[in-house]
């Protein structure tokens, strides 16, 4: 993991590369929950945020194959935290699984911003939520 | 990271599943095995109490559903005991609260069945 405080001339970048498997969630879970507390988040924001990208490592290793890794980028933007996790290669045919509609339906509700796309990997989610006092 | 699930008769006829820990997709399914293996017994009638609960994400509600439909199709239900407010705003974001009944103790839960 790389981090610069957000206090730094450059924006922080942090990233984490996990397995995507089911017992590595957590460990997605408790590494954004550190990454979002070092911005002006609330505690509830931080929960938020937590579910959100947990919600979006589900989806991924629903979509993943033997080998995979799931890839979490986190930077901050115009007061906002965007986040994307991915996994898989660009190309792949990744088959939606029908209980992905309520884990978007959660992250959706939790973040300002929410896309699923797959140009660039099999499966990647892009997220944003403002951080409070930012633009 | 786990789930502790323990499992004690109420003694009017409901069952109580009571969870310790976090649900997500890795702990999910011992939840599942757990209402499943009460199911499977012939008890319809479920309080699973999440008071200790600290973390549940889409697929553990996907158990909770789950579990739902099955004893519905029985005659029988599901109640949840809920105190914790995280937890509680995911029943309300995804519209839960309007087919679980929610409550704020065991007993209070137990007592609905009547």
């Amino acid at each position: 993991m790389n981090a610069r405080l957000p206090d730094a001339p450059e924006p922080a970048i942090v990233e984490l590369r996990i397995p995507a498997r089911a017992e590595w969630v957590a460990v997605a879970r408790l590494a954004i929950a550190g990454v979002a507390s070092r911005f002006d988040f609330s505690v509830e924001d931080i929960e938020d945020i937590k579910l959100a990208i947990s919600e979006a490592c589900t989806i991924c290793i629903r979509r993943a194959q033997e080998g995979d890794q799931i890839e979490i980028l986190c930077r901050e933007d115009v007061g906002h935290l965007l986040v994307s996790v991915s996994s898989g290669v660009a190309g792949r045919l990744a088959v939606a699984h029908p209980d992905d509609s309520l884990a978007l339906v959660i992250v959706e509700s939790l973040m300002d911003r929410v896309e699923l796309r797959s140009e660039s990997a099999a499966c990647l989610v892009e997220m944003s939520k403002r951080i409070a006092g930012g633009s | 990271m786990d789930i502790k699930v323990q499992v004690h008769e109420s003694g009017d006829e409901a069952y109580v599943v009571e969870l310790t820990g976090e649900i997500d997709v890795y702990t999910s399914p011992k939840v599942k095995d757990a209402i499943g293996e009460l199911i499977d017994q012939g008890h319809y009638n479920l309080v699973i109490n999440l008071e200790k609960v600290r973390y549940i994400d889409s697929t553990g509600l996907g158990v909770l559903i789950g579990g739902l439909k099955r004893v519905r199709e029985y005659g029988g239900t599901v109640h949840l005991v809920c105190t914790n407010p995280q937890i509680k705003k995911i029943f309300d974001i995804t519209g839960l609260v309007k087919i679980f009944g929610i409550y704020e103790d065991e007993e209070s839960a137990k007592k609905a069945f009547a």
